[in-house]
């Protein structure tokens, strides 16, 4: 019985390291760009979420309808005055300046707000559980898991049933024959931008009910996006859900033969996965 | 006849090498122009220097008399500019039916076509419409590029090489499509190196050789020597 336990909380793990991995490979998939500052900006949208809770007094879920629009604004803001001068064949300048952006961003949140850790106040959904008979499950992981879901067929829906998903395809395909219909790739890339730091500031809120965050751990949550939408197959939303859940059940499972083994057994399943699969579980066929 | 567009003096460099040296020409309203020439004559950049995808001086491009020379590709397709590229360029992502929606998404005026209308067309494209663009026939590839630029109900057509690479009967059935484009309002220029069909739907011939135009005349009265010596030069 044990071991469905670890399997369903290694699952529901899956969904928090999912939804940091979501953003990255929106941004991946559309603009081939690889945002280092992807960990920065989740703990950006969480310390956003952190002042919004703690000085109007509002639940959490509520603050993340103001904050979303907020961090989409920023994510337009960044990929049209920064990021769209980055973009082109030579794949080093977006690295370098998303660096850049994330030291920057680690140090503006240690000035303004030190390097106590906090936690975004959830009230006593942060304890709550339900017993499904054989196991019994955290109410916060699986509201994290059904989120994760949520969020990609949401993206899903957008890509694939919108004009505006169709435009982000196209141009991700092909910006110069997309500018030749009408179609701006700059404005494009920024609502691309955009709508990733809304998926950014819902891997935030969760990310800062479930656990504490201090302005220093960015990067640790950008390997665990990193690792998820390499499994999955880079640009591959469905896929970046199960890199998610692999590396998650491997981490519980880790942890439970070895409580010393948990993060290394996420890393040495990203491994196996890249070596049976080196374009991940289920790469896109035009990459 | 009013002059829908015009270039004047259009030069085009790539790097250090310079593609057109002071073009001059003219389309206008209703009518459809041929421009040939062999291979690195400057035909296929002539169009995408109107098209915006490389940038001039303004007024070395006009539409309807206002420059356009330096505006951007999306901008000057919003201004009813459309283009069928060389090599057809559908989006490997999209199925039929989307590339051909994304032609007319960003330009949403009245007018002819439909997709209705561009299935009418090319009946084929109806029953191909969920593949994917790219799992078409090159020749039912070249028939979504036209459907997709025609989308945008636009004013000005232009069609690059659209014969390239396509068996001879192949490029019949798609030159047969040209008398109901020209119908439906739209002007043309067609860039081709398939003199023939180029002659037979164009009203006026432009020849380019070097990055220059050599000659130039109505389709119906120009000789095929003056082509041909304004195609290879004096020499051939």
């Amino acid at each position: 019985m044990i071991w469905i336990d670890t399997l369903v909380q290694g699952i529901l793990l899956g969904g928090l390291y999912a939804l940091f991995a979501a953003g990255l490979s929106l941004m991946f998939g559309i603009m081939r760009l690889v945002n280092l500052a992807h960990g920065d900006l989740i703990v950006l949208a969480a310390y956003l979420l952190l002042v919004l809770v703690t000085m109007t007094g509002m639940h959490p879920f509520v603050a993340v309808l103001i904050a979303a629009p907020v961090m989409f604004a920023i994510g337009w803001g960044l990929q049209r005055v920064v990021l769209n001068r980055t973009l082109g064949k030579d794949i080093l300048p977006p690295l370098l300046v998303t660096f850049g952006l994330s030291v920057v961003l680690q140090n503006a949140l240690l000035e303004g707000f030190t390097a106590d850790s906090r936690r975004i106040p959830a009230g006593p959904l942060e304890t709550a559980s339900l017993d499904l008979g054989v196991v019994t499950v955290g109410v916060m992981p699986l509201l994290t898991f059904l989120t994760a879901v949520g969020v990609i067929i949401g993206l899903n829906q957008i890509f694939y049933r919108t004009a505006l998903g169709r435009a982000f395809r196209a141009t991700s395909d092909d910006p110069v024959t997309a500018s030749l219909m009408g179609i701006n790739p700059g404005r494009v890339f920024a609502v691309a931008t955009g709508l990733a730091m809304v998926v950014v500031t819902i891997a935030a809120l969760y990310l800062g009910m479930r656990s504490n965050f201090d302005p220093s751990i960015g990067p640790a949550r950008l390997i665990y996006a990193f690792e998820a939408v390499i499994i999955g197959g880079l640009g591959s939303l469905w896929g970046t859900l199960a890199g998610g859940v692999i590396i998650g059940v491997a981490q519980t499972f880790g942890a439970a033969i070895n409580p010393e083994w948990q993060i290394l057994a996420g890393h040495i399943a990203f491994v196996v996965v890249l070596l049976i699969r080196p374009r991940g579980l289920f790469p896109r066929a035009n990459d | 006849m009013s002059i829908l567009l015009q270039t004047i003096g259009l030069t085009a460099q790539y790097g250090d090498f310079r593609a057109l040296f002071g073009v001059d020409i003219e389309l206008n309203a209703g009518e459809t122009v041929a421009i040939i020439g062999a291979n690195g004559a400057g035909k296929s950049t002539l169009l995408r220097s109107i098209t915006g995808v490389l940038v001039n001086a303004p007024e070395q491009v006009l539409h309807r008399g206002t420059p356009i020379g330096a505006l951007p590709a999306d901008q000057v397709m919003a201004r009813g500019i459309a283009m069928v590229p060389e090599g057809r360029k559908l989006f490997p992502s999209l199925t039929v039916e989307e590339n051909l929606l994304i032609g007319g998404q960003m330009r949403r005026v009245a007018g002819p076509w439909t997709l209705e209308a561009v299935y009418d067309l090319f009946p084929i494209l109806r029953e191909r419409r969920l593949n994917p663009g790219t799992a078409l026939s090159g020749g039912q590839q070249q028939m979504v590029a036209i459907g997709r630029a025609l989308m945008s109900n636009p004013e000005i057509l232009l069609c690059d090489e659209i014969s390239l690479g396509l068996a001879p009967v192949v490029i019949r059935d798609i030159y047969a499509a040209m008398p109901r484009i020209k119908a439906s309002g739209a002007s043309v220029i067609i860039v081709e190196q398939d003199i023939g069909q180029a002659l037979r739907v164009a009203d006026r011939v432009y020849c380019m050789m070097e990055g220059r135009v050599t000659l130039t005349g109505a389709a119906a009265t120009i000789s095929r020597e003056a082509i041909h010596t304004a195609y290879f030069g004096d020499a051939a």
